[in-house]
């Protein structure tokens, strides 16, 4: 065959590696190409004591649910509230468990919805969010009185935090977190009571008792190690009760010398020890969340790092005489500048309206019968989370997990800790602090020392790079 | 009528080329755009930076980890995997010997075999890689166990969870997943090899090794070529995308022993808000994946034979 026919072969050969082989791979990304919305909001309807946001009553609501642990039906039964009280609006709630695949196409071409539970893996990113605009000031129902008491503004009935946690420099409140989350080490009552033992206040009783159950061949300790970003919800706490509060506002404001602190050295040896002295269960760096939660139900081992919806995720694999309990982290001796009981706790499911959606008045008055006492408890009731609403646990049975955490809430009190890197950079707690740095670490395969310097690199690194947006504690 | 041909090609082409062009070469050309921009992917608006991106990928680490491993993927998955798949297509065709009076013919049991490793084809990729995650697992799964039942304790380790050997874990189940794909192709080719040239080959006492290298493969060759680039887009593109966002999950392993660059094309543009730069490393994967099909075409331009 000569070479100078045009072969069908050839052709198609030819054609491939033009493009039809690497082409679609960069395509696929501006199938969510940007257009721009025009401003097509609904007209507000007139504020009365009964509708003090001025909700226009027959305009359309549309409604986003992240699907996760918590399911939908606690919006569903809220959305019904909303159709109660204005009768004539159309509303749609639609759920998906890819929030930014679905929504990210439509906040570039400016129809976004009117509410929108951002939440889950594909949490789209709140910096960026609130860095080009696209969400509406929550100011307004803050300042709205409660649907429960009119003498009272939403802002009063809140968890102290959360409307804190919904600004980003300075006054506007950009997020309402629904959900109240409460982090720290949990355990299962049952097994410390077979070894006669307490939940152990400082380091070196946790030291004795993980030596106790290894002697029972028990691990002391697993946690997701495929996400090792759970290791924080323990130990940054027990970094700002070794030395205050500091310690943790100098790691959120990405300081250059945050992770060189004493207390975050302490923090790191008194983990690596877990290592060191093997009591981390056998193969935990290869599980994920639910395999160690499920090994931790089992009795393999004492302790796990995790948050208040580890009772509803972890329902199927829990034994009923579990018992199961959350404490506030061990602290490391008498030397510590917060005492016993200092504790994560903060929001979860952040509920945001778009600065571009049609009806954000109805937005926010969903939210306004969200945070009231009926729908809070209803919340509770159902997912065995706290919400964001103070109170609204009176006459309910708690399961014994959000009981504890409802009683290490009181017994933290004004030692409640918010690190906001968790939030504010998502990226570098996540990726680089929680599995380059901390995984490594507790998988024996870089030491403490090594761990802070590192820590330090990536955090000087995000402070450098001017495509993030940068936050600081007031 | 030499003249005429082309006209006669492109009259025929205009339409699939008008629709390539629309939508696959049209959002390529905006996604290079988009490289020079700040866009986020959460809001329409954005601005030119020039050449920003391209400056920050240069000093990106993770980026360069992700081009590594890439790499690796693109010259170790075809050479594992085709050579595997010839070998049992091989032992399967002609392999054989002096069976049910014919010269050449397959080893025992060759129709069964061909069942067997087509049967990973049918699973989907997310499947296949659910699968091996719940087989990794450190603790409750059957590759530790196995070890253990064959007296192999020392060799246990937590597999996906230890950046030594997560990439490896994961690289062989794509090697697992496709390699009976090629069995059936290099099959098909196989039999179209005219029997006569076997039979000669015997006849002068040519053992397995000899026939293999002197019949079999130069004739498949073709077909290894597009095997080759096949396998290569599977390595570069969706595949190890799939296969490494499912097992691995987070950022692409232990101490981003696994990231490639589809996933940190993913990551960049639907985690972290950073659209504009993810284009970039887009960029970056398609002059990869040009670079890697122009070699194996130059390289593979030989004399072809008819029969």
């Amino acid at each position: 065959m000569g070479s100078n026919h045009v072969n069908r072969r050839n052709l198609i050969k030819q054609a491939a590696a033009a493009g039809l082989i690497a082409v679609p791979a960069v395509g696929a990304l501006t199938s969510c190409a940007s257009g721009s919305g025009e401003d097509n909001k609904v007209e507000k309807g007139k504020k009365t004591k009964d509708n003090p946001l001025g909700v226009n009553k027959s305009a359309a609501l549309e409604i986003y649910i992240f699907d996760g642990g918590f399911g939908t039906k606690y919006a569903k039964d809220a959305q019904a509230v909303y159709e109660k009280n204005f009768p004539k609006a159309k509303t749609k709630l639609k759920s998906t468990q890819k929030i930014q695949s679905v929504l990210q196409p439509r906040f570039n071409g400016g129809t976004p919805p009117d509410l929108i539970d951002n939440s889950g893996a594909e949490q789209m990113d709140m910096g960026v969010l609130v860095g080009k605009k696209q969400l509406t000031d929550l100011t307004d129902l803050l300042d709205a009185p409660s649907i429960d008491d009119p003498s009272k503004k939403v802002r009063d009935t809140l968890r102290p935090g959360v409307v804190e946690m919904g600004q980003f420099d300075g006054s506007p409140v950009w997020i309402m977190y629904y959900a109240y989350t409460v982090y720290g080490v949990w355990y299962s009552q049952k097994a410390l009571d077979k070894l006669d033992a307490e939940y152990p206040e400082n380091w070196d009783d946790m030291l004795a008792l993980c030596a106790k159950a290894k002697k029972k061949g028990m691990a002391g300790w697993t946690y997701a190690g495929k996400h090792p970003y759970y290791l924080p919800f323990s130990l940054y706490p027990f970094m700002a009760k070794i030395g205050g509060p500091k310690v943790l506002e100098a790691i959120d404001n990405l300081e250059p010398g945050a992770w060189k602190q004493p207390a975050v050295k302490a923090a790191l040896e008194a983990y690596y020890e877990l290592y060191k002295k093997g009591y981390i269960l056998d193969g935990t760096p290869g599980l994920d969340h639910i395999e160690s939660q499920t090994a931790w139900n089992e009795g393999k081992a004492l302790f796990i790092p995790n948050g208040s919806w580890v009772e509803n995720e972890a329902k199927k694999t829990t034994p009923k005489d579990f018992e199961m309990r959350v404490a506030a982290p061990s602290g490391l001796d008498s030397g510590d500048k917060l005492p016993f009981g200092t504790l994560w706790a903060s929001g979860g499911e952040p509920f945001i309206v778009p600065a571009k959606a049609k009806n954000p008045a109805g937005g926010m008055e969903q939210l306004r019968i969200m945070l009231g006492e009926a729908s809070s408890k209803n919340f509770t009731k159902q997912v065995s989370s706290l919400t964001s609403f103070n109170g609204g646990t009176e006459g309910l049975t708690l399961p014994p997990g959000l009981q504890s955490a409802v009683d290490a809430l009181d017994k933290a009190g004004k030692n409640i800790v918010n690190p906001r890197i968790q939030d504010w950079y998502v990226a570098l707690q996540k990726e680089k602090i929680g599995v380059a740095c901390l995984g490594e670490m507790m998988a024996g395969r870089m030491t403490p020392a090594e761990t802070i310097k590192k820590a330090q690199k990536y955090t000087d690194e995000a402070r450098e790079d001017d495509s993030i947006t940068h936050y600081k504690h007031n | 009528m030499e003249h005429g041909k082309y006209r006669f090609i492109v009259g025929f082409l205009i339409v699939p080329l008008t629709i390539y062009a629309v939508f696959v070469i049209w959002p390529f050309a905006q996604s290079i755009y988009y490289s020079f921009t700040d866009w986020t992917g959460l809001s329409p608006d954005f601005k030119m930076v020039g050449f920003d991106n391209y400056i920050k990928l240069f000093s990106d680490e993770v980026f360069w980890k992700s081009l590594q491993h890439s790499l690796l993927f693109l010259l170790l998955l075809p050479l594992v995997t085709i050579s595997l798949a010839l070998f049992f297509a091989f032992m399967i065709n002609v392999g054989g010997r002096r069976r049910k009076n014919s010269a050449v013919s397959g080893v025992r049991g060759s129709s069964f075999y061909k069942i067997v490793y087509f049967f990973p084809q049918v699973l989907s990729i997310a499947i296949v890689a659910l699968l091996f995650r719940f087989a990794y697992n450190p603790r409750s799964g059957s590759l530790n166990a196995a070890l253990d039942a064959v007296g192999l304790s020392a060799l246990k380790t937590a597999w996906l969870g230890d950046p030594e050997t997560a990439l490896w874990a994961v690289m062989a189940v794509m090697v697992w997943s496709t390699v009976g794909f090629f069995v059936v192709l290099f099959s098909a080719a196989m039999t179209s090899i005219p029997r006569d040239y076997y039979e000669a080959a015997l006849l002068d006492g040519a053992d397995r090794i000899t026939t293999f290298f002197r019949i079999t493969l130069p004739l498949l060759w073709d077909t290894v070529q597009s095997g080759w680039i096949y396998m290569g887009i599977l390595a570069l593109g969706a595949e190890a995308f799939a296969v490494v966002q499912i097992m691995t999950t987070g950022p692409g392993g232990p101490a981003y022993s696994t990231t490639v660059l589809p996933l940190y094309v993913y990551l960049k543009a639907f985690r972290d808000g950073q659209a504009a730069y993810a284009t970039t490393i887009g960029v970056a994967l398609l002059v990869v994946t040009l670079a890697f099909a122009a070699v194996v075409l130059k390289l593979g331009r030989r004399e072809r034979l008819e029969y």
